[in-house]
């Protein structure tokens, strides 16, 4: 019954789209013929919008009952639960699926439409209609991709008597954050997609228009940013090697969309502040929302083993294949159409906020290419033949070649002022950084290090002082929140930066076959095997090893990493356990019995490696004190506005 | 007659071929190989290996190199690359041995062939663009 339900807002929810672009695309043409407001059509738009995000929602909830349930009949439910795992991995288990995950895709994007509606006033009506209309347009695909190829209702029969159960390596707390957060900002840069979509229709780009679409790139950069640092850590700690960030392709595609909105992130700025760089942000919110499409091609259609690649199925990659070049070739083809109506807008020096911006702009896409190239060459020489990997030793020095320059960039932009500046003007504010950044050379080379790990650990410092310097001479209390905002994401940038070159220049490594009592010495830490005993959980038993910790002379604690089995579907996993200082984390993993009654033990002391994850929850807190700033200036207009209005109107009485 | 040829023949190619290629085929079954969980016990030497294992691949999952998997041919891997390092042997030959055996796709390194030069072209050409796009903006204000 639940399941019925549920199919049936579905396919209401891909109705209400249909009408909403469908009643979006006629108001439209009569605005423009000059015939009225686009009466009655246009007055529906907005609330069939909220409507249709409301039924999506309805459908991802009856899919979540199913799971919590583990309704057997449904063979989503079969495929990928289990009814004796926990409850929050059976709830998470609802998008830790392909139709889950797109059913929820639909869902976040139907109510990111629907809130638009509800609450956007400030652009003239024709830009809103043509946005809602866009926005119609590409759910309607995605409504169509899940009603036609990939159902989450399907039933069967004969009802099985127990599902397969779900991967162990996502039977994490993470699957019930990482994907909805990344969602949430593949989505948000959707609407980003749409304003971008009604604006070239309509020819209303201005500061207007970036005022309006700032807050959802803010804020689906915001938890793109969230989702890439939960992810990351999440790999840290589930693969048990302590590797936070291994060039995978479906990380690949969760970073182009961020690279892409933050650049749009800048760009928007300008375009908001200056009313420059008109056809340039259009053109990079095109790109952004086509990133997160690529990606959730390449991480569907079963092109690429991986973790995240759940069904292996040509057709469904070839749907969204079709999906993509249709909303993005139509996007193209429109701004190809438009982008010569569109002008660049207000000029500007080289030396100036917005000149910086431009580079930054520049640098970001120029490693967005990077990423993208070095992402897709391993599928394009696969289909002549012939398999290539490309790793590491391609993307650190590639990207490095434009990273760099961008953050030195970084360290002098936000001193500068729009439109005309002089470097000379803000040298003693540039003094500070570059003397720390000189020192920290120093203390590098001292300490022997080398490589790219050495450039992190000179621009790292340089960067979290000069990320400062735009506080200098104000007032504290009074700081706008979008530059404090500034300030704690350009710093979040250093702390993790500093993060990852003290990974790569500092980790000490330990693999040992131990026997019970032996002491083992890692970097500074004196690592006790106590013992290996037996444990068991709701859907798996394990081994746990007993280990004493202790760092240099302090005092002793116990970890207990674990090997885990678990039964449904069988697999084994590793369970590592960590302990944080404030200078770094030790990691210890349990591997296999070794011969001689010894336990393999792989032991590391890393160095500042939680900084990573810091720089990122930094960088993304920075953000979401610039939404607020911009949501809060935004509401008090609102209510300036509404108290002038009632003045008129009590005047004029 | 025949079938007894066949058999002559592989156990012939099993002898020859073997000890080359047992740390590939190595069994599930058998113990790990010696230096897979093991690291040499020079400094030097192990961060030598340590560099080039995070650079190759391992065949059987998914991105992962092999300094960061638990699959026995990551281990078996290791444990020639580790053997090789402590002979004096050149990361780099390693590599190109591994390449050999397994193909490209065994290093995370790409080569510069005819097939992946357009990678190593990207980047210039995305550097040439940049340059472009940024003297073509700053130029034009130059001119208002």
């Amino acid at each position: 019954m639940l399941a019925e339900l549920g199919l049936a807002a579905l396919w209401l929810a891909a109705a209400l789209a249909g009408l909403q672009l469908i009643a979006g695309a006629l108001a439209l043409v009569s605005f423009n013929k000059g015939v009225g407001d686009g009466g009655t059509l246009a007055g529906i738009v907005r609330p069939v919008a909220v409507v249709q995000g409301l039924l999506a929602a309805c459908a991802l909830i009856a899919l979540m009952g199913l799971f919590a349930q583990t309704d057997l009949s449904v063979k989503l439910v079969v495929e990928n639960s289990h009814s004796a795992k926990p409850m929050i991995y059976k709830l998470a288990g609802t998008w830790g699926n392909h139709e889950g995950s797109m059913l929820l895709w639909v869902t976040v994007m139907g109510l990111a439409g629907g809130f638009v509606a509800l609450v956007e006033r400030r652009l003239p009506e024709p830009t809103m209609l043509a946005t809602l209309a866009g926005q119609a347009f590409v759910s309607l695909g995605f409504y169509g991709f899940l009603l036609i190829a990939s159902n989450p209702f399907a039933r069967m029969s004969p009802v099985p008597a127990e599902g397969q159960g779900l991967n162990p390596l996502l039977q994490d707390p993470g699957l019930a954050f990482h994907p909805p957060t990344l969602y949430l900002g593949y989505v948000g840069l959707s609407i980003a997609f749409s304003f971008a979509i009604g604006a070239l229709v309509t020819r209303e780009v201005g500061p207007a228009f970036a005022r309006a679409m700032r807050p959802w790139v803010l804020g689906a950069w915001v938890f793109l940013t969230l989702g890439i640092t939960a992810g990351s850590y999440w790999a840290y700690y589930d693969l048990g090697w302590g590797g936070w960030w291994f060039w995978d392709p479906v990380e690949n595609a969760s970073l182009m969309p961020w690279l892409a909105a933050t650049a749009l992130l800048h760009s928007c700025g300008v375009l908001a502040a200056r009313n420059a760089l008109r056809a340039w942000t259009i053109m990079l919110g095109v790109i952004a929302f086509s990133m997160s499409m690529i990606g959730t091609f390449l991480v569907r259609s079963g092109i690429l083993t991986s973790v995240h690649a759940f069904a292996v199925d040509p057709r469904r990659g070839s749907f969204i294949l079709m999906l993509l070049a249709i909303n993005i070739g139509s996007a193209l083809v429109l701004f190809a159409l438009r982008a010569g109506t569109v002008t660049e807008g207000e000029r500007f020096a080289v030396t100036s906020r917005e000149g910086a911006l431009v580079f930054n702009n520049v640098m970001l896409s120029s490693i967005l290419g990077i990423v993208l190239i070095g992402t897709l060459y391993p599928l394009v020489t696969e289909a002549f033949g012939q398999k290539v990997s490309v790793g590491p030793p391609y993307f650190n020095p590639m990207a490095s070649l434009f990273f760099v320059p961008m953050v030195l960039v970084l360290m002098v932009g936000p001193l500068l002022r729009w439109r005309r500046d002089k470097l000379i003007r803000v040298r003693s504010l540039l003094l500070p950084g570059l003397v720390i950044g000189l020192a920290a050379a120093g203390l590098a080379l001292w300490l022997g290090v080398k490589g790219l790990p050495y450039i992190g650990l000179v621009l790292a410092p340089a960067i979290a002082v000069a990320s400062l310097m735009p506080l200098k001479g104000r007032n504290l209390r009074r700081l706008p929140l979008p530059v404090a905002g500034m300030v704690i994401a350009h710093f979040g940038v250093a702390v993790a930066l500093f993060g990852m070159a003290c990974d790569s220049a500092f980790s000490t490594e330990k693999l040992i076959a131990a026997h019970v009592g032996e002491v083992v010495a890692v970097g500074p830490w004196h690592v006790t095997l106590a013992g290996v005993e037996p444990v068991a959980g709701a859907n798996w038993t394990a081994l746990e090893a007993q280990l004493r910790v202790r760092y240099q002379d302090g005092d002793v604690f116990a970890m207990t990493p674990q090997a885990r089995s678990f039964w449904a579907p069988q697999q084994n996993t590793t369970v590592s356990a960590l302990h944080t200082r404030w200078n770094g984390q030790l990691y210890t993993v349990l591997g296999e019995q070794a011969d001689g009654g010894r336990w393999q033990l792989r032991l590391w002391w890393k160095p500042f490696v939680p900084m990573i994850w810091l720089g990122g929850a930094l960088i993304g807190l920075g953000g979401a004190l610039a939404l607020l700033g911009r949501l809060l200036a935004d509401l008090k207009r609102i209510v300036v506005r509404d108290k002038i209005a009632y003045r008129r109107m009590r005047q004029g009485r | 007659m025949a079938r007894r040829f066949i058999l002559l023949f592989a156990a012939l190619l099993a002898v020859l071929v073997g000890p080359v290629w047992a740390p590939a085929w190595a069994d599930d079954t058998m113990p790990p190989a010696p230096y897979a969980y093991r690291q040499l016990d020079d400094p030097a030497l192990e961060a030598k290996a340590e560099a080039l294992m995070e650079t190759l691949r391992c065949l059987v999952c998914q991105s992962q190199s092999i300094a960061d998997s638990d699959a026995p041919i990551a281990g078996d891997m290791r444990n020639q690359v580790r053997l090789r390092i402590a002979h004096g042997e050149d990361p780099e030959a390693i590599r190109g041995w591994l390449v050999q055996r397994y193909g490209d796709y065994v290093t995370y390194a790409p080569r510069i062939t005819t097939l992946t030069w357009p990678l190593f072209a990207a980047p210039l050409l995305l550097l040439g663009l940049a340059a472009l796009l940024l003297r073509k903006r700053f130029s034009r204000v130059g001119q208002s």
